[in-house]
């Protein structure tokens, strides 16, 4: 039975690091800020199961994995909910005020309000 | 078999993060990003964490995809798509992400067996708090700093979206109501919410033996109150009012006032008297819930989008 | 408390409940003023700074009165299952400056606000005064931090605090300034949390001065520094990493501004400080110290000339903050330290020190003035303002003096700042680093001297001010800068109070 929970632990520490690799590519490569903010989130998945794969592996004492890094596990999932809903609310009030969606160089259209 | 289960757990995670890098549009995106969380509460059961699979589930399947989409649709009417990256840049990011995945991958593997665990640790000291389940001991005795600040970290965010208002608009209620409701959607709301509130008062009652607590009755609790709002069946709280702002801090106040009165009645900052200390996590759990649920509920709301009515 | 938990290196010190205090009194204002806000959020945040300002300055006369650092064990429960806060001196330090910065700011905001009264209750004032706070928390939940978890939460909170301020006048171009410094901010949080996992994974606990204790680090000790030690790079901007932050510190308001550049910057330097002094291995150290003091480097030449080159002052601030951030990476090489001589007891971990206080001091300063001087003008375009020393003379010699303790001139922190690294550049045989020491003072001579050129040229038309700026306003900026010049009086050799804590050992304070 051990050797099973191990494995599978280790398996979804390997598909974590997997994750996390394409939640950063996420983020650099697409200049979309809706994508990206997935892309955080896909990246933090990542995080959490490397974090999940330490508790597995820790399962002693009667319990079936460590609960410490589980419990950050949860207060790192209600942090990254709230990243994303500041950061979905800055993009909403940028493409309320210009009409874009990207960090990209501003269009014309924006120079005037440059200088207050 | 199990073996064969996770296997094709994982390939189902990987194919739709692909997916979401590739997708070439944002609500497909999106709706793939949903199904990942859902299936990756299902791979947490895995790994043994039945707390985490709910909390995954509400709040990286649920609350979350419901922000996302509500963001799409607002900017579905966007002139164009921002362009993408170029061909060389998007080769050296891959290549980069290659390169901390497999540095990761190596530490992964690389992690000492047997493995180091703090299990036994907080077995020993389970007893002190008399909860039953070890997660809630962690996240409201061990370390109850950490989620004392984190629920500070909600609220700060709660702050920060609702600085984003026009000036006008400060104090008054976020725009929820979709214009076109479809009836199906209307008569969900009416029937959901129930029972909805009974499964939270459930989790957050089991939470202090059993997997469940307070984010995840919070959450369920977050998504019953978005359904009614959305459904057009009771309007959005103007973000002024002081009943609304007594209840948002309502939680963290209590979980201070507790942790002061340590210095008082017990060993300092965040301990509980002997004995006394699991009615007093299932009083500030209480507590946290309905502060968590208006929390999660308000971000999902953004900022005000009217004026305050005088 | 737990038999199974192994003997734990940290013990409780008698004013340990003081950390607490430092933490919990800013959001507990926070938390008040959210429900009595917005009519009363001046006055719960007045209060709760002269709570803030006590708490400080009762921990660093603990901390002299007893010689050690402090310690307060979290509800009793010791690491690793639990979490410990610990002050030693750079972290007292570092609690004292944020202190007096902070309560400098809320007096400069008071009376910025009161300019304009039919605003005083709305979005803007609720919003700063809340944050201002919030900020506070977080950055000494950075300093006395033990867990690497719990360092976590608090370098997000303070990411939640200072982004919304980056666009607290609303207009797109700072609104898209504060979603890129959230999308670096986010990024290294991130990498941070992963090298987080790692390291529990590898070792089954994150307090620091329980990893200080491991003598073998293996590839996942090292995948993790690298990932930890990036992603805080990304939040302290520095070069290549820097490109959010002029916009966003440029784009604040003139009272945040002051809080971003001189402190909020300064939680993730202090971490990869402890991350490389406390927790990487001997050989892993040196070579991370190479590799920032290069960044280090690049950063004082790359945005030196950057300032050099902006047309509006507060832009020409911001780059130079990236400048002098640079300044705190080139001291890993310099205070490598031996076996005779730990780190601490160099003198370029007092020079270090030394910067980072005296910047912290200085740069406030600047960006306070330059508040002044926008809100008087109403533009902080440099070609612009020739003659603006006679309007406002206080604010003219505000940003004068803090000048000078950028440019590295005596008699100023500064000066002694980078001295004391020039030194230890000479001495230990880092003939490129002097170089660059040199060349980065030139350049801040350069960019503090367009404006001082400005501020005392005589134009054509008089400039005048658009509204009355009430004397107050300005002194604010003047004691700052002041303080940085005093801080120039400190002896030129190593300082007893930064060692507190360090190493055991050190029981006598040297003053």
């Amino acid at each position: 039975m051990s050797l099973a929970s191990l494995d599978s632990a280790t398996l979804f520490g390997l598909t974590g690091a997997a994750l996390a690799g394409i939640g950063l590519f996420i983020v650099i490569a697409h200049a979309g800020l809706l994508r990206r903010i997935v892309g955080f989130n896909i990246l933090g998945a990542g995080i959490f199961l490397v974090f999940g794969a330490a508790a597995r592996r820790g399962a002693a004492a009667g319990f079936s994995g460590d609960p410490v890094p589980q419990a950050m596990v949860i207060t790192g999932i209600v942090v990254a909910f709230s990243a994303t809903a500041l950061a979905v609310a800055l993009l909403q009030r940028l493409f309320d005020l210009t009409g874009r969606e990207s960090l990209d160089a501003p269009a014309a259209g924006d120079k005037q309000q440059a200088e207050p | 078999m199990t073996l064969l289960l996770d296997l094709a757990l994982i390939a189902g995670l990987l194919a739709l993060a692909v997916h979401v890098a590739r997708a070439s549009d944002d609500q497909s995106a999106i709706i793939g990003f949903i199904a990942f969380g859902l299936l990756l509460g299902v791979g947490w059961t895995r790994l043994a964490a039945i707390d985490v699979a709910m909390t995954e589930a509400a709040i990286g399947g649920g609350v979350t995809g419901m922000l996302l989409l509500r963001a799409e649709a607002r900017l579905r009417e966007r002139s164009s798509q921002a362009r993408s990256a170029g061909r060389i840049t998007k080769a050296a990011a891959a290549i980069g992400c290659t390169v901390v995945a497999a540095g990761l991958a190596l530490a992964v593997l690389s992690f000492p067996s047997p493995a180091p665990t703090l299990a036994p640790a907080a077995a020993a000291a389970l007893d002190a708090t008399g909860l039953g389940n070890p997660v809630t001991a962690v996240l409201l005795a061990y370390r109850a700093l950490d989620t004392l600040l984190e629920k500070v970290v909600l609220l700060l965010a709660l702050l920060g979206v609702w600085s984003l208002a026009p000036d006008q608009f400060w104090g008054g209620a976020p725009e929820l109501r979709r214009a076109d409701a479809p009836q199906p959607f209307i008569y969900l709301a009416r029937i959901l919410p129930p029972f909805g509130v009974l499964i939270a008062v459930y989790m957050c009652w089991v939470g202090a033996d059993a997997p469940g607590g307070t984010f995840q009755a919070g959450t369920v609790l977050a998504a019953m109150w978005l359904l009614v709002m959305l459904a057009g069946l009771r309007p959005a709280p103007e973000t002024r009012r002081t009943t609304l702002r007594l209840l948002l801090v309502g939680g963290p106040v209590l979980f201070f006032t507790v942790g002061f009165l340590g210095f008082a009645v017990a060993d300092g900052f965040l301990s509980y008297p002997e004995g006394a200390a699991k009615p007093i996590i299932v009083g500030i759990e209480a507590a946290l819930t309905a502060s968590i649920a208006l929390t999660l509920g308000l971000l999902v709301a953004g900022p005000s989008g009217r004026a305050p009515v005088p | 408390m737990t038999p199974l938990a192994p003997a734990s290196v940290h013990l409780a010190t008698p004013g340990g409940y003081l950390l607490v205090l430092a933490v919990t009194l800013p959001v507990l204002g926070v938390l008040a003023m959210m429900v009595v806000a917005p009519r009363h959020a001046r006055q719960v945040s007045l209060v709760t700074m002269a709570a803030g300002l006590v708490t400080a300055l009762a921990i660093v006369v603990e901390l002299i009165r007893t010689g050690s650092a402090l310690t307060y064990i979290v509800g009793g429960w010791l690491p690793p299952l639990g979490i410990a806060l610990r002050a030693d001196g750079l972290s007292a330090t570092m609690i004292a400056v944020t202190a007096v910065v902070i309560t400098a700011t809320a007096l400069f905001a008071r009376d910025l606000y009161a300019l304009a009264p039919k605003t005083q209750d709305g979005r803007a004032p609720t919003t700063f005064w809340a944050l201002l706070l919030a900020i506070w928390s977080a950055l000494n939940a950075v300093f006395v931090g033990e867990d690497l978890f719990n360092l976590y939460v608090a370098l997000e909170l303070l990411t939640f605090a200072a982004v919304p301020l980056v666009c607290l006048d609303g207009r797109a171009e700072t609104v898209a300034a504060a979603l890129r410094y959230l999308m670096f901010a986010l990024l290294g949080s991130l990498l941070y949390l992963l090298g987080t996992g790692l390291i529990y994974g590898s070792y089954g606990t994150l307090d620091i001065q329980t990893l200080s204790h491991l003598s073998e680090g293996g590839p996942a000790l090292w995948v993790a520094l690298a990932l930890m030690i990036v992603g805080l790079l990304a939040k302290a901007a520095l070069f290549p990493l820097h490109l959010w932050l002029p916009p966003a510190h440029a784009g604040a308001p003139a009272a945040a501004s002051a809080v971003l550049s001189a402190l909020v910057i300064k939680a993730p330097v202090f971490l990869i400080l402890r991350l490389v002094l406390d927790i990487a291995p001997p050989q892993a150290a040196i070579l991370a110290g190479q590799i920032l003091a290069v960044l280090g480097a690049s950063s004082i030449l790359f945005c030196s000339v950057m300032a050099l080159r902006q047309a509006r002052l507060k832009l020409m601030i911001a780059y130079s903050t990236v400048a002098q951030i640079g300044y705190l990476f080139i001291v890993f090489p310099l205070a490598a330290g031996n076996e005779a001589q730990p780190p601490w007891e160099t003198i370029a971990w007092t020079g270090g020190a030394l910067q980072l206080v005296s910047h912290a001091l200085a740069k406030a300063a600047m960006f306070l003035a330059a508040g002044v001087i926008a809100e008087a003008f109403g533009h902080d375009r440099i070609a612009d303002l020739g003659g603006f020393g006679r309007v406002l003379p206080i604010s003219a010699a505000a940003f004068g003096l803090a000048g000078l303790s950028l440019m590295g001139i005596p008699p100023s922190g500064g000066f002694i700042a980078k001295c004391l690294l020039l030194t230890a550049a000479v001495l230990n045989g880092h003939p490129w680093l002097a170089a660059t020491i040199l060349a980065g003072g030139l350049l801040a001579a350069g960019y503090v001297f367009r404006v001082v050129d400005r501020a005392l040229a005589t134009p054509a038309i008089a400039l005048v001010a658009q509204k009355p700026i009430p004397r107050r306003l300005e002194l604010v900026a003047l004691v700052l800068a002041l303080a940085a010049v005093l801080l120039g009086f400190v002896p030129l050799e190593p300082f007893g109070f930064l060692q507190l804590g360090r190493s055991g050992a050190m029981t006598a304070v040297t003053p």
